[in-house]
């Protein structure tokens, strides 16, 4: 393998990293209000975000992605590859996130909300000024354990043909007929890039463990 | 200041508080307590709205209500303090205090900053408003929690058990605080055990069992002359042994 091929997996790789930032970041914007709706006192929003989870949680990602994919087209959306895959992942984000957040609002003893109800708090400034920072927190963990996931899930962009790293990798193998070293170096791609986030992550656990009393 | 009329409180198919009537003068202090699960914190926490129950609560001229509106005015004038502290642990002493008053009153940070600190030292908490709650002990953070409360200026004070889950040589540090809250003229509603301090500062006392106010009074006939058969046995379990005098755990304040 020369500079050219590897070259070519590091573009994959830069899709693959693209696709899960966007993906984290937009499924964090909308899976913060799903969190906060699922712990809201109102039934409507709690039964509808519950179902939404739901849905997520109880069907295949590649599935998920195929029906955005295809799904958004026979809308007539024509939408890029690129955005019909990002829909996708951050639709499925949202729901995960949503549902760790809401563990993690809950794990807040309520206590903190009724302090701050008797110091005449809104609800706003209940959530952001108390409850949220103390949730962030205790989620830590888990929100980093599901950006690994997100990361090795974008793999499955591969079969609509969104060309990230794992697709990069099998368009190099069936170039130049080196299967095992070419997926051994996309593995250690995704390696590289999980390993350390699983420790900053467990870390964190400890710490956390440590500080709680 | 606060009148009470008919209140009534479920949880469920389970009753904690069966009409209840009760009218504090401003200025008044009451001290509430019976077995537990007599319903004396549940009623508290009905005054400003931490519970939601039937019957009428007015506090000042504002009638309790569920819209937002009316919860808000009477919770600006209440401020409470619970039993587990409940202090923000990712805030400093001083943001804990301070994070009501800008959020609610509009102040601005040193404004805010001024009048926690003049408070913190009226609790007697020195230069460690940079710290975390969790750096204090029991009873430090006792006192910023009702420090925090009074930064708000409200016009009554609740406490709820405030010192039941203190170690006991905590306890005196933080009924010396309540005293000379007490002594400024604060109207409080105390839930509490301490009757050294309830002989000290009450200017009735109210007993509670199964969710009614079974007996109330001023501590001298409450304590020396129990009418009823329930509060006698109530005070036999809680006092040292009868017949002994209750010395205030609390020294006298300058």
């Amino acid at each position: 393998m020369g500079t050219g091929e590897y070259l070519f997996l590091f573009r994959g790789l830069q899709w693959t990293l693209a696709l899960s930032a966007v993906a984290f970041a937009c499924g964090a914007l909308s899976g913060l209000p799903i969190a906060l709706a699922r712990t809201s006192p109102w039934p409507v929003l709690q039964r509808l975000t519950a179902g939404y989870i739901a849905l997520f949680q109880g069907t295949p990602l590649l599935m998920q992605l195929f029906v955005t994919y295809y799904g958004l087209a026979l809308l007539g959306l024509s939408l890029d590859a690129w955005v019909a895959v990002a829909i996708g992942f951050t639709l499925h984000a949202s729901a995960y996130l949503g549902e760790i957040w809401r563990g993690a609002i809950e794990a807040v003893p309520s206590g903190q909300s009724e302090a701050a109800k008797a110091l005449n708090l809104g609800y706003a400034s209940r959530m952001v000024d108390v409850v949220l920072p103390q949730a962030l927190r205790i989620s830590l963990p888990a929100t980093i354990g599901f950006l690994v996931q997100l990361i090795k899930g974008t793999s499955l962009a591969a079969f609509v043909g969104f060309t990230e790293l794992a697709r990069s990798g099998s368009q190099l193998s069936n170039q130049i007929f080196k299967p095992l070293l070419v997926f051994g170096i996309v593995g250690a791609l995704y390696f590289a890039i999980c390993w350390p986030l699983s420790l900053y992550g467990a870390r964190l656990e400890r710490r956390l463990a440590g500080t709680a009393r | 200041m606060i009148v009470l009329e008919h209140v009534q409180k479920h949880f469920g198919a389970f009753q904690a508080l069966f009409d209840i009537n009760l009218s504090v003068r401003a200025g008044e202090k009451i001290v509430l307590c019976g077995p537990s699960g007599s319903g004396k914190s549940t009623l508290i926490r009905c005054i400003n709205y931490l519970e939601q129950s039937e019957g009428r609560i007015i506090v000042g001229n504002v009638e309790l209500s569920a819209g937002s509106k009316a919860v808000n005015a009477v919770r600006s004038d209440i401020g409470m303090v619970f039993q587990q502290f409940n202090l923000f642990p990712h805030l400093t002493v001083l943001q804990n205090c301070t994070l009501a008053p800008r959020r609610t009153r509009r102040l601005s940070k040193a404004d805010a900053e001024a009048k926690a600190r003049e408070l913190l030292a009226r609790v007697k908490i020195f230069d460690q408003a940079d710290k975390y709650p969790a750096q204090l002990s029991g009873g430090q953070q006792q006192r910023v929690a009702i420090a925090r409360a009074l930064c708000l200026e409200p016009k009554v004070m609740l406490f709820d058990e405030p010192t039941s889950a203190l170690d006991p040589e905590m306890v005196k540090e933080v009924l010396d605080t309540m005293v000379s809250l007490a002594e400024d003229g604060m109207t409080m509603i105390c839930v509490t055990h301490e009757m050294g301090f309830a002989r000290r500062i009450a200017d009735r006392v109210i007993f509670m069992a199964q969710g009614r106010i079974v007996e109330e009074g001023p501590p001298a006939e409450f304590f020396g002359n129990p009418k009823h058969e329930r509060t006698r046995k109530f005070l036999g379990e809680i006092l040292p042994s009868s017949g002994t005098p209750i010395v205030p755990p609390t020294t006298p304040l300058k």
